[in-house]
């Protein structure tokens, strides 16, 4: 997984709350094998050609940083809709709060979930406006910090497990194999005293 | 003391802790679906990750099952055949299409005990929460996640805040689980219980079956909850000991013995604690393009934004969707067609509640019907007590097995701007299909609307099989 130490760039406004990730990936666009996952991206949303959508506007492209709502990935637990952000080359989405499974699955792929304390959010998301990707926000995971171009810096929390694996990109598999014994333990005791968890009994 | 049935399954899953107090949990029974087995599996081969329990897992087809077409056994969507051929490759258990074990993963890994009470369970599917009717703790996770779960059988799950909510009364006639789901979701909203374990309690859930909790479980998911869970009872108890894969002799008295003890502590505390009193709850029906946007089936639009608790826009946008005027009543509105079926509704208990309101009726002329059970033993079971006959001589298509419409993964879209009354989970925009109008009820209500062309009430139309 590519290490994730200090992004610098543009933040795109997608203020809406609620965005589920039938929006962000539709299924009708997954019915490849190996679908090509920026063609699903807010695939009905960038049909509208009225209105066109953030991430397509020329100061938007492959802007890294999504700026949005309120449970950001609710719905499916389909993980094409974060390979469609990372696509596009989001790394780093700042939301009102997220779906647990979708912000789980933008961990594994080594991409930043922000989630601002109350008092900072709306400061921050009316300078993502203000901007309108004219300058770079700068997000700085060690120190924990979105530096604004306004020269200000606001701090977020991350869990700790969570800053060490994207800042390391470390192989989630090896590091619970590091836990292998306790793996093997917990097998063997339940298979003498739970016996029906370790095992699937055969039909009659 | 005070700890609760999901404290108590937790516990004794728990492995290790990181540093940031995330729980490495044991995972018992992983299911791999046709919509990942392809990706995934390929994914474990370049990465030289071999599969720790290949006896644990199970595969299943159910998203990309095509519902009309005829299936020599061997035929199929590409996901169907490439998940066939990966499993195998794997050496894994795999319910393919075609044999008797096949169907819905969270409807089949229950109904043949593959998944068990005090159990963890694992798919890359969000309603992995409806095994909770059994008492298990079903985990959704992405299919990055399912890799190393595969590779390991543990997961690193942060221990969510934990709320129960106490249901009391029971339902009168043509009132169903899905009826008091759909009201608790428009009542709590989608904020409440975001990410929390919930337990299900109460002499509601007490008088429901084993088919109903799992669909308040299945549900629950649209309350934004990480887990739903109720405890297993006498009624679980005998529900298990028919089914061909739970424990026998020994093994039996043993678990039997066990899970007696799954069940939250007297004193055991809660984040959240609400008691609900459904006496006198009527079928519900949603209106807009959320889960939460719902009203009886007797009840009308919101007139305002206000009065629905929405933004002005997200009202707007709800309605222009939907194309409804504020205020409308729900009943009477026109609709093009129904589907009866997905991991929520297509158990059973379901289709026998579909059959005793089309049971001498025909579907109306201009709606188009789909029932699509939710397993193979379903449809087996639906043909012998004549339920299959009830609904296709009213005008239903039967489908092959599989999620179907839900999600349209096998082909089955609706067609554009369509109305549809649908006992899936799902009403967002265009979800089934585009600009697609889906209002979310129970089997009774949308076996109602297909018959009378129209949203109504079940309640006057339901009758009883035998006398008809």
């Amino acid at each position: 997984m590519e290490k994730f130490t200090i992004l610098r760039g543009a933040a795109a406004p997608l203020l809406v709350d609620n965005i589920n990730t039938d929006q962000i990936a539709p299924v009708q666009f997954m019915r490849a094998l190996e679908p090509d996952y920026q063609t699903a991206l807010f695939a009905r949303w960038r049909c509208d050609l009225d209105k066109p959508f953030v991430l397509d506007m020329p100061r938007f492209h492959r802007a890294p940083i999504l700026v949005t709502g309120a449970n950001f990935g609710c719905g499916s637990a389909r993980e094409i809709a974060v390979w469609a952000l990372a696509a596009h080359g989001v790394r780093c989405i700042v939301a009102r709060n997220f779906s647990e499974v979708y912000r789980e699955s933008l961990i594994k792929n080594g991409m930043l979930p922000v989630v601002l304390a109350p008092a900072d959010r709306l400061a921050f998301e009316q300078q993502v406006l203000a901007v309108d990707g004219q300058s770079p926000f700068e997000i700085d995971l060690t120190a924990r910090t979105i530096a604004c171009p306004d020269g200000t810096a606001i701090t977020f929390e991350i869990e700790a497990g969570e800053r060490t694996s994207l800042l390391e990109g470390l192989d989630d598999v090896a590091m619970t194999l590091r836990h292998r014994l306790l793996i093997e333990t917990w097998e063997s005791r339940v298979a003498t005293h739970q016996p029906w968890l370790q095992q699937v009994t055969s039909p009659d | 003391m005070g700890a609760t049935l999901f404290d108590k399954i937790w516990s004794q899953h728990r492995l290790a802790e990181d540093e940031g107090g995330k729980t490495l949990l044991y995972i018992d029974r992983v299911v791999v679906d046709d919509v990942r087995a392809p990706q995934v599996l390929k994914n474990l081969e370049r990465r030289a990750l071999a599969i720790r329990r290949p006896d644990l897992a199970v595969v299943v087809q159910d998203h990309s099952v095509p519902s009309f077409q005829t299936h020599t056994g061997l035929g199929g969507s590409i996901f169907v055949d490439a998940t066939r051929e990966a499993a195998r490759r794997h050496g894994l258990r795999l319910l393919d299409v075609g044999d008797a074990e096949q169907g819905i993963s969270h409807v089949v890994l229950p109904a043949l005990g593959l998944v068990l009470p005090g159990s963890t369970y694992l798919c890359v599917d969000s309603h992995s929460p409806t095994v909770g009717g059994a008492g298990a703790i079903g985990l959704a996770c992405g299919s990055t996640e399912l890799e190393h779960v595969l590779a390991t059988q543990a997961m690193w799950v942060r221990k969510p805040p934990q709320m129960r909510l106490t249901l009391e009364s029971t339902l009168g006639e043509g009132v169903y689980a899905k009826d008091v789901i759909l009201y608790l979701i428009g009542r709590l909203g989608i904020d409440m219980a975001r990410g929390v374990a919930l337990e299900l309690a109460g002499g509601l859930i007490a008088s429901l079956s084993v088919e109903a909790r799992l669909t308040l479980c299945n549900m629950a998911v649209e309350l934004g909850t990480r887990t739903c869970i109720v405890a297993p009872d006498e009624k679980t108890f005998a529900w298990l000991a028919t089914l061909p894969h739970a424990p026998r002799g020994e093994m039996w008295n043993s678990a039997y013995a066990y899970w007696q003890e799954l069940r939250s502590n007297r004193d055991a505390n809660f984040d959240i604690d609400l008691k609900i009193d459904c006496a006198d709850l009527v079928p519900q029906i949603t209106w807009g393009t959320s889960p939460a946007q719902v009203t009886s089936i007797v009840g009308h639009v919101p007139a305002t934004a206000a009065q629905a608790g929405l933004d002005e826009a997200v009202w707007q946008r709800a309605l222009g969707y939907m194309d409804l005027p504020p205020g409308a009543r729900l009943a009477g509105t026109r609709i093009d067609r129904v589907f009866i079926g997905s991991c929520t509704n297509a158990r059973l208990e379901d289709i026998e509640s579909a059959a005793r309101v089309a049971v001498g009726r025909k579907v109306a002329a201009h709606v188009k019907a789909v029932v699509v059970p939710g397993s193979r033993a379903v449809s087996r079971q639906a043909q012998e007590q004549g339920l299959r006959d009830i609904l296709v001589d009213a005008g239903f298509l039967w489908g092959e097995p599989g999620c179907s419409m839900c999600a349209g993964g096998g082909g089955e879209m609706v067609e554009a701007g369509e109305r549809i009354v649908s006992t899936t989970n799902r009403n967002f925009e265009d979800r089934q299909g585009v600009g697609v109008r889906t209002h979310l009820a129970s089997p009774a209500t949308v076996a109602a609307a297909a018959v009378m062309g129209e949203i109504c009430d079940p309640r006057p139309l339901m009758r009883s099989i035998e006398g008809a």
